[in-house]
Protein backbone atom coordinates (compact mmCIF):
# COMPACT_ATOMS: atom_id res chain seq x y z
CA UNK A 1 0.00 0.00 0.00
CA UNK A 2 3.18 1.92 0.30
CA UNK A 3 4.22 1.30 -3.22
CA UNK A 4 4.44 5.13 -4.43
CA UNK A 5 6.08 6.30 -0.96
CA UNK A 6 8.76 4.07 -0.53
CA UNK A 7 12.02 3.73 -1.94
CA UNK A 8 13.48 6.24 -4.13
CA UNK A 9 10.59 9.05 -3.78
CA UNK A 10 10.47 8.65 0.20
CA UNK A 11 14.44 9.21 0.40
CA UNK A 12 14.29 12.77 -1.89
CA UNK A 13 11.23 13.39 0.05
CA UNK A 14 13.02 13.11 3.11
CA UNK A 15 16.40 14.79 2.02
CA UNK A 16 14.58 18.11 0.04
CA UNK A 17 12.02 18.57 3.19
CA UNK A 18 15.11 18.69 5.93
CA UNK A 19 16.90 21.32 3.42
CA UNK A 20 14.31 23.27 3.61
CA UNK A 21 13.48 22.84 7.08
CA UNK A 22 16.98 23.68 8.20
CA UNK A 23 16.80 27.03 6.46
CA UNK A 24 13.67 27.90 7.74
CA UNK A 25 14.89 27.30 11.18
CA UNK A 26 18.36 29.20 10.50
CA UNK A 27 16.79 32.14 8.88
CA UNK A 28 13.32 32.87 11.09
CA UNK A 29 15.11 33.45 14.52
CA UNK A 30 17.80 35.51 12.36
CA UNK A 31 14.57 37.64 11.14
CA UNK A 32 13.36 37.83 14.56
CA UNK A 33 16.52 38.78 16.68
CA UNK A 34 16.96 41.72 13.37
CA UNK A 35 13.04 42.84 14.42
CA UNK A 36 11.52 45.10 16.94
CA UNK A 37 10.34 42.16 19.02
CA UNK A 38 7.07 42.28 20.48
CA UNK A 39 3.72 41.32 19.55
CA UNK A 40 3.45 42.32 16.48
CA UNK A 41 6.54 41.45 14.79
CA UNK A 42 6.25 37.96 16.10
CA UNK A 43 2.72 37.96 14.38
CA UNK A 44 4.32 39.99 11.09
CA UNK A 45 6.67 36.74 10.52
CA UNK A 46 3.30 34.68 9.96
CA UNK A 47 0.85 37.28 8.64
CA UNK A 48 2.86 38.03 5.72
CA UNK A 49 2.45 36.33 2.10
CA UNK A 50 6.34 35.67 2.05
CA UNK A 51 6.47 34.74 5.61
CA UNK A 52 2.54 33.21 5.78
CA UNK A 53 3.80 31.07 2.47
CA UNK A 54 6.88 29.88 4.23
CA UNK A 55 5.46 28.41 7.35
CA UNK A 56 2.90 26.65 5.50
CA UNK A 57 6.14 25.14 3.94
CA UNK A 58 7.53 24.59 6.66
CA UNK A 59 4.65 22.56 8.17
CA UNK A 60 3.72 20.47 5.22
CA UNK A 61 7.59 19.60 5.12
CA UNK A 62 7.57 18.58 8.65
CA UNK A 63 4.57 16.30 8.25
CA UNK A 64 6.68 15.05 5.66
CA UNK A 65 9.58 14.45 7.19
CA UNK A 66 8.13 12.86 10.04
CA UNK A 67 5.99 10.92 8.34
CA UNK A 68 8.87 9.22 6.64
CA UNK A 69 10.99 8.93 9.72
CA UNK A 70 8.49 7.51 11.73
CA UNK A 71 7.32 4.93 9.09
CA UNK A 72 10.69 3.69 9.00
CA UNK A 73 11.13 3.34 12.47
CA UNK A 74 8.19 1.06 12.30
CA UNK A 75 9.03 -0.65 9.32
CA UNK A 76 12.89 -1.49 11.10
CA UNK A 77 11.38 -2.22 14.76
CA UNK A 78 7.37 -3.68 14.16
CA UNK A 79 9.23 -6.62 12.33
CA UNK A 80 6.60 -8.55 9.64
CA UNK A 81 3.40 -7.82 11.62
CA UNK A 82 1.00 -6.54 8.69
CA UNK A 83 -1.75 -5.96 11.04
CA UNK A 84 -0.06 -4.28 13.79
CA UNK A 85 1.72 -2.05 10.83
CA UNK A 86 -1.24 -1.16 9.31
CA UNK A 87 -2.47 -0.10 12.57
CA UNK A 88 0.52 1.63 13.55
CA UNK A 89 0.97 3.50 10.17
CA UNK A 90 -2.79 4.46 10.13
CA UNK A 91 -2.37 6.15 13.62
CA UNK A 92 0.58 7.75 12.59
CA UNK A 93 -0.80 9.00 9.39
CA UNK A 94 -3.96 10.27 11.93
CA UNK A 95 -1.67 11.87 13.99
CA UNK A 96 0.41 13.83 11.53
CA UNK A 97 -2.90 14.92 9.57
CA UNK A 98 -4.46 16.38 12.94
CA UNK A 99 -1.45 18.35 13.77
CA UNK A 100 -1.44 19.21 10.17
CA UNK A 101 -5.21 20.81 10.50
CA UNK A 102 -4.33 22.18 13.72
CA UNK A 103 -1.60 24.32 12.17
CA UNK A 104 -3.48 25.08 8.87
CA UNK A 105 -6.26 26.95 11.67
CA UNK A 106 -3.32 28.61 13.54
CA UNK A 107 -2.37 30.28 10.36
CA UNK A 108 -5.86 30.75 9.37
CA UNK A 109 -6.09 32.83 12.38
CA UNK A 110 -3.33 34.47 11.57
CA UNK A 111 -4.22 35.56 7.97
CA UNK A 112 -7.65 36.32 9.05
CA UNK A 113 -8.00 37.24 12.34
CA UNK B 1 9.98 -17.55 7.19
CA UNK B 2 13.04 -18.67 9.98
CA UNK B 3 11.36 -18.39 13.72
CA UNK B 4 14.23 -18.40 15.50
CA UNK B 5 16.45 -15.84 14.20
CA UNK B 6 20.09 -14.86 16.41
CA UNK B 7 19.05 -12.28 18.75
CA UNK B 8 21.36 -10.00 20.10
CA UNK B 9 19.91 -8.12 23.03
CA UNK B 10 22.35 -7.30 25.86
CA UNK B 11 22.35 -3.51 25.35
CA UNK B 12 25.12 -2.83 27.72
CA UNK B 13 27.71 -5.48 25.71
CA UNK B 14 26.49 -3.86 22.20
CA UNK B 15 29.32 -1.51 21.26
CA UNK B 16 28.86 0.43 18.46
CA UNK B 17 31.19 2.59 16.41
CA UNK B 18 30.97 6.61 17.11
CA UNK B 19 28.86 6.97 13.62
CA UNK B 20 26.38 3.67 14.79
CA UNK B 21 25.91 5.86 17.71
CA UNK B 22 25.13 9.33 15.88
CA UNK B 23 23.24 6.94 13.67
CA UNK B 24 20.57 5.52 16.80
CA UNK B 25 20.71 9.15 18.52
CA UNK B 26 19.72 11.06 15.29
CA UNK B 27 16.77 8.97 15.22
CA UNK B 28 15.93 8.73 19.33
CA UNK B 29 15.87 12.89 18.73
CA UNK B 30 13.93 12.65 15.79
CA UNK B 31 11.31 10.93 18.17
CA UNK B 32 11.51 12.84 20.34
CA UNK B 33 11.16 16.18 18.46
CA UNK B 34 8.13 14.34 17.14
CA UNK B 35 6.71 13.61 20.22
CA UNK B 36 6.95 17.43 21.36
CA UNK B 37 4.79 18.68 18.15
CA UNK B 38 1.54 19.23 20.01
CA UNK B 39 3.48 21.54 22.51
CA UNK B 40 5.49 24.05 19.83
CA UNK B 41 1.74 24.30 18.03
CA UNK B 42 0.28 25.13 21.40
CA UNK B 43 2.48 27.61 22.29
CA UNK B 44 2.85 28.75 19.26
CA UNK B 45 -1.10 29.32 18.80
CA UNK B 46 -1.29 30.86 21.90
CA UNK B 47 1.54 33.24 20.96
CA UNK B 48 -0.32 34.60 18.34
CA UNK B 49 -3.48 34.80 19.46
CA UNK B 50 -3.08 38.01 20.54
CA UNK B 51 -0.71 40.29 22.47
CA UNK B 52 -2.06 39.07 26.25
CA UNK B 53 -1.82 35.45 24.78
CA UNK B 54 1.94 36.22 23.33
CA UNK B 55 2.60 37.98 27.36
CA UNK B 56 1.03 34.89 28.15
CA UNK B 57 3.44 32.62 26.92
CA UNK B 58 6.48 34.66 27.81
CA UNK B 59 5.54 33.96 31.06
CA UNK B 60 5.38 30.15 30.70
CA UNK B 61 8.46 30.05 28.94
CA UNK B 62 9.98 31.69 32.51
CA UNK B 63 8.69 29.15 34.37
CA UNK B 64 12.23 26.58 34.60
CA UNK B 65 10.17 23.10 33.87
CA UNK B 66 9.02 24.53 30.47
CA UNK B 67 12.21 26.46 29.88
CA UNK B 68 14.40 23.21 30.44
CA UNK B 69 11.82 21.23 28.34
CA UNK B 70 12.34 23.91 25.71
CA UNK B 71 16.23 23.77 26.16
CA UNK B 72 16.51 19.76 26.22
CA UNK B 73 14.14 20.16 22.93
CA UNK B 74 16.62 22.80 21.40
CA UNK B 75 19.52 20.45 22.23
CA UNK B 76 17.84 17.87 20.02
CA UNK B 77 17.09 19.67 17.43
CA UNK B 78 20.83 20.53 17.23
CA UNK B 79 21.86 17.16 17.11
CA UNK B 80 18.94 16.18 14.98
CA UNK B 81 20.14 19.37 12.55
CA UNK B 82 23.39 18.35 12.58
CA UNK B 83 23.74 14.90 12.17
CA UNK B 84 21.43 15.18 9.76
CA UNK B 85 23.87 17.59 7.83
CA UNK B 86 26.69 14.65 7.95
CA UNK B 87 24.27 12.56 6.63
CA UNK B 88 22.97 14.73 4.18
CA UNK B 89 26.89 15.41 2.73
CA UNK B 90 27.78 11.41 3.07
CA UNK B 91 25.12 11.03 0.47
CA UNK B 92 26.37 13.39 -1.82
CA UNK B 93 29.67 11.44 -1.49
CA UNK B 94 31.88 13.84 0.18
CA UNK B 95 33.91 13.29 3.58
CA UNK B 96 32.34 8.76 2.47
CA UNK B 97 35.99 7.80 3.36
CA UNK B 98 35.85 5.91 6.77
CA UNK B 99 38.47 8.25 8.65
CA UNK B 100 36.99 11.38 7.51
CA UNK B 101 32.97 9.43 8.59
CA UNK B 102 34.63 8.74 11.71
CA UNK B 103 35.97 12.24 12.04
CA UNK B 104 32.74 13.97 10.99
CA UNK B 105 30.93 12.05 13.54
CA UNK B 106 33.32 13.22 16.42
CA UNK B 107 32.88 16.52 15.04
CA UNK B 108 28.97 16.20 15.22
CA UNK B 109 29.07 14.79 18.51
CA UNK B 110 31.20 17.32 20.10
CA UNK B 111 29.33 20.01 18.19
CA UNK B 112 25.92 19.88 19.03
CA UNK B 113 26.60 20.10 22.73
CA UNK B 114 29.29 22.94 22.33
CA UNK B 115 26.24 25.00 20.34
CA UNK B 116 23.74 23.96 22.50
CA UNK B 117 25.40 25.56 25.34
CA UNK B 118 26.74 28.76 23.70
CA UNK B 119 23.02 29.01 22.95
CA UNK B 120 21.64 28.88 26.49
CA UNK B 121 24.70 31.10 27.56
CA UNK B 122 23.45 34.05 25.01
CA UNK B 123 19.98 33.29 25.44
Amino acid sequence: MNQHISGLPAWLVQRLSAVYMALYVLLLPLLWWSGEGGYAAWHGLFAGTVGGVAAALFILALLLHAWVGMRDIFLDYLGKRPGLRLLMLSLLGGWLLAMGVWALRILLGVWLG
Amino acid sequence: MRQHRPVFLQLHRIHLPLSGWLSITHRISGVLLFLALPLWLWLWQHSLHDAQGYAEVQQWLAWWPLRLLLALQLWWLLHHLLAGLRFLLLDAEIGIALPAARASARVVMLASPLLFLLLVVWL
